[in-house]
């Protein structure tokens, strides 16, 4: 698989790889994929509940390159947005700058739901209520 | 900041990258080019010529290798008719004989592992009304014995089932598998691919009536082939597939490949030679690879019998990494892995799943193939490089996390995707 150079580096040097504390209530963790699909990714934020600002992004991946890339990208793309504006980050976007070819596509897709997962689950446990199902959004 | 590129470094004597994926093919070893060169050049004759010396050089050099190739497996040379690779002498033979036969039956016992070389041309001819059996593997990568002769009926012409595994290296029992089918009447057709000129192989002692071989797994030329047809004790006839003018007794129409079948010729001549030393210093290797793996690594286990293999295979997975990302984090080194995201078809290795592996653990998967041509040097940097890795890619990995915290991770509800 020839990848592009922006995957090959954040499989070089993945950002913001990590664990926080799932039990904290500033926490939100969010896991998907399966084992036996060959991608699992765990994304996790913690979020000011002042401002609603992900101050701090951290994952672990298990996967290929473009998986682990993905959600490399994901963890820098959310880190300083509200959790509002995370939401508003696509699997197409991550195609885009990751340059990912077409039997990759699965892995942006999972790291698009790993941040609404992890949004999710914040969003549970501080009360906050759902926005409307962000999977309508416009397709790119 | 985390990385995950190696900082293991290159030992004196090694160059990159590090060719170590001999099942997929193996270098040509230079003393078979030497001998292929002059029938590429002066030598160019056609071998079907019979009126003239350039025609008669290319015949005499034909034959040789005919011998050659014999030789190695204990045939003669009348026996061994030239392909283009084991792909055609897989379909020749499968094909051949259920055309042949067809009167005495439309059955046949194949297993789950076969290259897709048998596996596919079988599905061809479940088409065309013949009924395949298809023999399960036991965890270890071999069949059932007990398996294969309850399944051979009255209908059953032949079985086909491979010496050596190209993922596992596993070998069949072939000897009790040959006699079998001699007890019942059955032609036994094996694809010897992965086992020719690696550990011993004999049609005779080994109850093989039709053999398929390849140039290019043993250090010779690609776009050759053969194909060993029993000629007594039973008489084998196989019904061509590629009509034309005749060679090869009429079972393979079309003009020899010369400089191919020299080189496969000379490459059998070798192996024959040094079978034997270099099978002992293959497992050398292999041993050396896989010692140092485990010592270094938690969570790593060999794929398939590791008793009943060839000496220069290696199937390991890497549990809790997937293995494309691993072969990433390698890519100095040449292997294969049975992830999915390595293969064309998105699907993991069916070989490994046949095992009754899970998915996850298809998708570990790392095949190391030794060859002629790797050296001790080599398998050093390759387990540091692997061992480095792996570790990395664990740090990255959250089920090798959470299996650390002592989480079970067949009681988590995954979200299939």
């Amino acid at each position: 698989m020839a990848y592009s150079d922006k995957v090959v580096d954040h499989y070089n040097n993945p950002r913001n790889v990590g664990t926080l504390d799932k039990s904290s209530a500033e926490v939100g963790t969010g896991l998907v994929g399966a084992p036996e699909c060959g991608d699992v990714m765990r994304l996790q934020i913690r979020v000011n509940p002042e401002t609603q600002v992900i101050e701090e992004a951290k994952f672990k991946t298990f996967g290929c390159g473009s998986a682990i890339a993905s959600s490399s990208l994901a963890t820098e793309w959310i880190k300083g947005r509200t959790v509002e504006d995370a939401l508003a980050i696509k699997n197409t976007d991550i195609v885009k700058e990751l340059s990912l070819p077409p039997v990759k596509i699965h892995c942006s897709v999972l790291a698009e739901d790993a941040i609404r997962a992890a949004i999710g689950d914040w969003k549970k446990k501080n009360g906050v209520a759902e926005a409307a199902p962000a999977a309508t959004a416009t397709a790119q | 900041m985390s990385t995950v590129v190696s900082q293991v470094e290159v030992p004196a004597g090694v160059t990159l990258p590090i060719y170590m994926d001999n099942h997929a093919t193996s270098p040509l070893d230079p003393r078979v080019l030497e001998a292929m060169m002059p029938y590429f050049t002066d030598k160019f004759g056609n071998a079907a010529s019979r009126n003239h010396s350039f025609g008669w050089e290319a015949e005499q050099a034909v034959e040789t290798a005919r011998e050659q190739i014999a030789k190695l497996i204990g045939a003669t040379a009348k026996e061994i008719i030239f392909t283009s690779g084991a792909t055609e002498s897989d379909n020749l033979a499968i094909k051949g004989i259920a055309e042949m036969y067809r009167e005495r039956g439309n059955h046949i016992i194949t297993q789950v592992t076969e290259h897709k070389a048998v596996l596919d041309t079988c599905k061809r001819l479940e088409k065309y009304g013949y009924r395949v059996t298809y023999l399960p593997v036991k965890a270890d990568g071999l069949i059932d014995l007990e398996d294969l002769k309850r399944a051979i009926d009255d209908k059953t012409i032949l079985v086909t089932i491979m010496a050596a595994n190209n993922e596992i290296g596993v070998l069949q029992p072939i000897r009790e598998i040959g006699k079998i089918c001699h007890e019942k009447g059955v032609i036994f057709h094996t694809d010897a691919v992965q086992i020719a000129g690696k550990v011993p192989f004999n049609v005779i002692e080994d109850n093989v009536d039709v053999a398929s071989l390849s140039g290019h797994k043993l250090y010779g030329p690609k776009g050759v082939g053969a194909l060993y047809v029993r000629r007594r004790n039973p008489r084998v006839q196989i019904a061509a597939q590629i009509d034309g003018g005749g060679h090869e007794r009429g079972m393979r129409s079309g003009t020899l490949n010369v400089p191919g079948i020299v080189g496969m010729g000379k490459a059998c001549a070798i192996a024959m030679e040094e079978m034997e030393n270099e099978a002992a210093y293959l497992r050398g290797l292999r041993d050396r690879l896989k010692a140092k793996l485990e010592s270094e690594l938690d969570y790593v286990h060999v794929n398939g019998s590791w008793e009943h293999r060839l000496p220069g295979n290696l199937n390991m997975s890497f549990v809790y990494v997937e293995g494309e990302s691993l072969l990433m984090g390698i890519n100095d080194v040449a292997v294969s892995s049975g992830s999915a995201c390595t293969s064309a078809t998105l699907e993991p290795s069916y070989v490994l799943k046949a095992l009754g592996l899970g998915d996850d653990v298809a998708h570990s998967s790392i095949r190391f193939g030794l060859g002629r041509f790797n050296t001790q040097a080599e398998v050093d940097y390759v387990a540091a490089k692997v061992i480095d890795i792996v570790k990395k890619l664990r740090e990255l990995s959250p089920l090798y996390e959470m299996v650390k915290e002592g989480i079970d991770l067949t009681k988590i509800e995954w979200q299939a995707h």
